[in-house]
């Protein structure tokens, strides 16, 4: 072989283009950096909820403020609740990959159980929030609105209530919640969309089920998300 | 051109990597409810009989979470097999978060000692 012809090789090495380098189809690399910018927001408004509340020398406590089930009972309860609803979203986490997973050997009819699983999953986790938003909305927790001081010295640890505290606490809460409990509902509404994909057989005739795969990354961000938001309203 | 994109998307759909198997989702799904389980004890018993200090309750909280975040990207989100070039563009994004946190903590320490107790 001359040098020539060794000049005129076509290269084939992961950055000389004409391919993906990351072998990663270009909707899911989308997905990823939307979900990368869409990390950056959460973290954005989880570290202003951090500086506020390393700023304040008091806070409200998770284990008073959280310590009802809607329903069965009022108070004596913390965590229970809210370690119901981690469980709901892990478990519809879990679903998510099984339905990738089946989506991986195209096995349609299993994509189409393990989505409904998810959607229901999505649905129970919202039904939830809603209950524990009703209920802190029945403490005279809201948007700019807080207890009564009567209220908010059994939230508090004794003898240190400050109402700054308190509204910094639920306006963060809620628009926190709020923004991921809106991110759940479109993932939801994704899904939807995808099982009726999926029961039309799109996927199938297309030849692949990537799409699931995307969604599937989108709702498991949606589960990393609580993860955090789990750590630092309920737990620190 | 086009018809380059419909080969990559395609060698994709085949496999180059398998995805997780049945087995291994069970598995991630144990450890993620096991460490839930962890923290819930934390909070439950081991926090209020003091046997550790609020302080170090959280460190160890923080550090949970990030041992669940790692498993669901890593395996969920199936970024610990996708190619380096990925994995690193974005992970290494986080720089800024980190700065972000020491930036705003240092500055809500500042005002925890300084701003009236109100």
């Amino acid at each position: 072989m001359n040098s020539l012809s060794q000049l005129d090789q076509v290269k084939t090495t992961p950055w000389s283009g004409g391919r993906s380098p990351w072998s990663v189809e270009y909707g899911k690399i989308m997905m990823w950096f939307f979900l990368l910018s869409d990390a950056f927001t959460f973290s954005s408004l989880l570290i202003y909820y951090g500086a506020q509340r390393f700023s304040k020398f008091t806070w409200p406590n998770p284990d008073l403020v959280f310590q009802s089930i809607p329903g069965v009972m009022d108070h004596g309860a913390p965590l229970v609740f809210v370690g119901i609803m981690t469980f709901i979203l892990i478990m519809s986490s879990v679903t998510m990959v099984l339905a990738v997973e089946a989506g991986h050997r195209r096995s349609k009819k299993e994509v189409i159980g393990w989505m409904i699983a998810t959607i229901i999953g999505g649905f129970m986790f919202l039904g939830c929030q809603a209950l524990e938003w009703t209920h802190l909305f029945h403490e005279g927790f809201g948007w700019g609105k807080i207890p009564t001081m009567e209220t908010l010295k059994h939230l508090f640890n004794e003898g240190e209530v400050s109402t700054v505290s308190a509204q910094q606490f639920s306006n963060l809460f809620f628009t926190i919640t709020g923004f991921h409990g809106f991110h759940v509902f479109s993932g939801v509404v994704i899904n939807i969309i995808i099982l009726f994909m999926t029961i039309n057989g799109t996927f199938e005739k297309r030849g692949h089920y990537l799409m699931v795969e995307k969604v599937g990354l989108y709702w498991h961000f949606v589960d990393l998300v609580w993860v955090f938001v789990f750590t630092f309203f309920y737990l620190v | 051109m086009s018809e380059q994109h419909i080969h990559t998307s395609d060698e994709h759909a085949h496999g180059e990597h398998e995805g997780l198997s049945k087995k291994k989702i069970w598995q991630v799904f144990g450890i993620l409810l096991l460490i839930t389980v962890i923290e819930f004890i934390i909070a439950l018993w081991v926090l209020p009989n003091g046997y550790m200090s609020r302080a170090v309750g959280n460190f160890v909280y923080i550090a949970l979470t990030l041992l669940k975040a790692f498993y669901i990207v890593a395996y969920f989100m199936h970024l610990k097999y996708e190619k380096l070039g990925l994995q690193l563009s974005l992970t290494v994004s986080f720089v800024f978060i980190f700065y972000f946190i020491t930036l705003m903590l240092i500055e809500g320490g500042y005002l925890h000692l300084h701003m009236p107790k109100v």
